[in-house]
């Protein structure tokens, strides 16, 4: 069977959810070939083994931390022309997105990013697409070249699959464009111990309703009795009331979870383009005519200060 | 010392109209209006700050492709303040896709000549936020992308990048590609003197042979990627809306049992 070249997005050997689900898709159109690279590569083949991967290519350097994107495509580029593949997937994280454009356009190849689904065609992978604020799908191909697509998390159900997962070294000469852009320092994130945003399975965000940063508090305590990571939309943002990494919508994430819960949100075209995805959509807000209602599919009218913390309790007395 | 930075823009159609598929699977453009991508707005708002905190003498391009109507959104960044403009338009640019759109920028950014290239971090149409980087690898110029501050000093660009997992400082050398996003700083609106400047300022416009690319390699002809299908996606059917009446909570709660979330 033809090989699947599936980018590996982990930090420091902890592989993210995203690569797994790729892992996943990659199996209907091939076998998949990991390529892991930077610190801890060498650490996340048991995992991928467990996902279907055939083979893991890793590479350490400290270029992949010290340089912005280039080297990981130099590196890209090298895994293609050890395998020629029969597609490369990436995870569609702002980089992932950034990384895979650069690889295709190298390998004289046809892009498709933010696939939401993956199915083999009779003339190669056909992806899914979810356009116009998810008012469109469209099914598209790459008719040029290897076909390198980005894929959205939560766009599959991570499956295990045991497969040989034997790790091979790649070799990677750097290109001189490489060492462009210096990364001078790097700050991780703080944890919130929250699941991360674009990966959860719940999603409870709050908006103009919450009315000021410490309300937020409200949404945190829904978002922890459920396990979801919390959102908010551009005018809570905005605001101040809460950070910018948590911003779903078009300038900010775009999430695609089992079930959204939006708090005092309006529902502007710019939040829907980022949450209409969801696959079951509960709303909570003052103004019956929000236009968030239209989309819902289930809806309470009323005071979300009154309703929110009625429902965690309810959600923390059914948990038991 | 002299600066040329040259922004890219893009004409989207308004997302609060009526967006749709032509018959060819192109985006329809004839049905719903368009204006200035708000996320250029705020590459036009960096690259002027840019210029307004330098001493040396800065020349601020805005770039477009696109159809006639695209004039509007290079007009809006005249406005704003940029010097002057060009204007890539053909009719065999119909259909192009990101990567016949990055071939037509980094061609037009060179003959334009540049030191800086400031974009948005994605068209709020397309929103892949590819193009950037695309330009910079054609160009063979260090990206500083997807940028929430930005700075010019010394032949040298610095910014902040936050990503999913870490913030981090960038530098690079001139010339370069920047991209910022709406972190970057809120964008300024014309004033009526702006406004009035943007008529007497330059516009040229440029065609496909002007820049030494043939028909083939753009247009719907020319892009990479098929569209198979589109569909509209089925309006979602009526959901349940239930009014509080102090209860509202637990009802949700019941609800969501109900669909074993709970």
């Amino acid at each position: 069977m033809a090989e699947v070249l599936v980018y590996v997005d982990h930090v420091d050997g902890a592989v993210r959810k995203p690569t797994l689900e790729l892992l996943t898709l990659a199996r209907r159109i091939g076998d998949p070939v990991a390529v892991a690279l930077g610190n801890g590569a060498g650490e996340t083949a048991s995992v991928l083994a467990e996902h279907g991967a055939v083979k893991v290519y890793t590479h350490e350097a400290a270029e992949y931390a010290d340089y912005l994107v280039v080297p990981k495509v130099d590196a890209l580029q090298a895994a293609v022309t050890a395998v020629s593949p029969a597609a490369v997937l990436v995870p569609s994280s702002a980089e992932g997105k950034e990384i895979a454009a650069r690889l295709a356009l190298r390998i004289k190849s046809g892009i498709i990013t933010d696939a939401v689904d993956l199915e083999a065609g009779e003339n190669g992978p056909v992806a899914t697409q979810s356009v116009f604020a998810a008012s469109f799908t469209t099914k598209t191909r790459v008719s040029t070249g290897t076909p390198v697509i980005t894929v959205k998390p939560n766009s599959a159900a991570v499956e295990a699959a045991a497969a040989a997962g034997a790790v091979e070294a790649l070799t990677v000469s750097f290109s001189e464009a490489a060492t462009g852009t210096k990364v001078t320092s790097r700050t991780p994130r703080e944890s919130t111990g929250r699941p991360e945003l674009t990966e959860a399975a719940i999603v409870v965000s709050g908006g103009r309703g919450v009315n000021g940063a410490e309300n937020f508090a409200v949404i945190e305590a829904l978002a922890d009795s459920l396990g979801a990571a919390v959102g908010a939309s551009r005018a809570a943002v905005d605001a101040g009331w809460y950070p910018h990494s948590n911003q779903v919508g078009q300038t900010g994430k775009s999430v695609s979870p089992q079930l959204y819960i939006a708090n005092g949100i309006s529902g502007a075209i710019q939040h829907r383009a980022g949450m209409q995805t969801s696959k079951t959509i509960v709303a909570v807000n003052k103004d019956a005519e929000a236009p968030i209602f239209d989309l819902v599919d289930y809806g309470v009218v009323g005071d979300l200060f009154d309703v929110v913390p009625q429902l965690t309790e309810e959600v923390k007395t059914r948990k038991g | 010392m002299s600066l040329r930075i040259v922004v890219t823009v893009k004409y989207v159609p308004d997302a609060t109209g009526d967006r749709h598929f032509a018959d060819d699977l192109t985006v329809d453009r004839d049905d719903v209006d368009g204006l200035l991508s708000e996320l250029d707005e705020y590459a036009v708002e960096q690259a002027l700050q840019i210029s307004e905190n330098s001493d040396d003498d800065v020349e601020i391009t805005v770039l477009t492709v696109g159809p006639e109507d695209a004039k509007d959104a290079l007009r809006k960044a005249l406005s704003m303040g940029a010097d002057k403009a060009i204007h890539v338009e053909d009719d065999d640019l119909h259909g192009t896709d990101a990567m016949g759109t990055s071939l037509v920028l980094a061609k037009a950014i060179e003959k334009a000549g540049f030191d800086l290239v400031v974009s948005g971090m994605a068209s709020t149409d397309g929103t892949a936020g590819i193009v950037p980087a695309l330009v910079a690898e054609r160009l063979g110029v260090p990206q500083v992308t997807l940028l929430s501050q930005v700075a010019v000093e010394g032949g040298a660009v610095t910014g902040r990048r936050d990503g999913d997992t870490a913030s981090e400082q960038l530098q690079a050398s001139l010339p370069a590609v920047v991209s910022v996003t709406d972190q970057s700083g809120e964008a300024r609106y014309p004033s009526f003197k702006g406004i009035m400047a943007a008529k007497k300022k330059p516009v040229e416009s440029w065609d496909l042979s002007d820049l030494g690319i043939e028909a083939e390699e753009v247009g719907l002809e020319g892009a990479w990627t098929t569209v198979e299908a589109a569909a509209e996606r089925p309006a979602r059917t009526a959901g349940t809306i239930v009014k509080d009446e102090g209860e509202g909570g637990k009802q949700l709660a019941e609800y969501l049992a109900g669909q074993k979330f709970i």
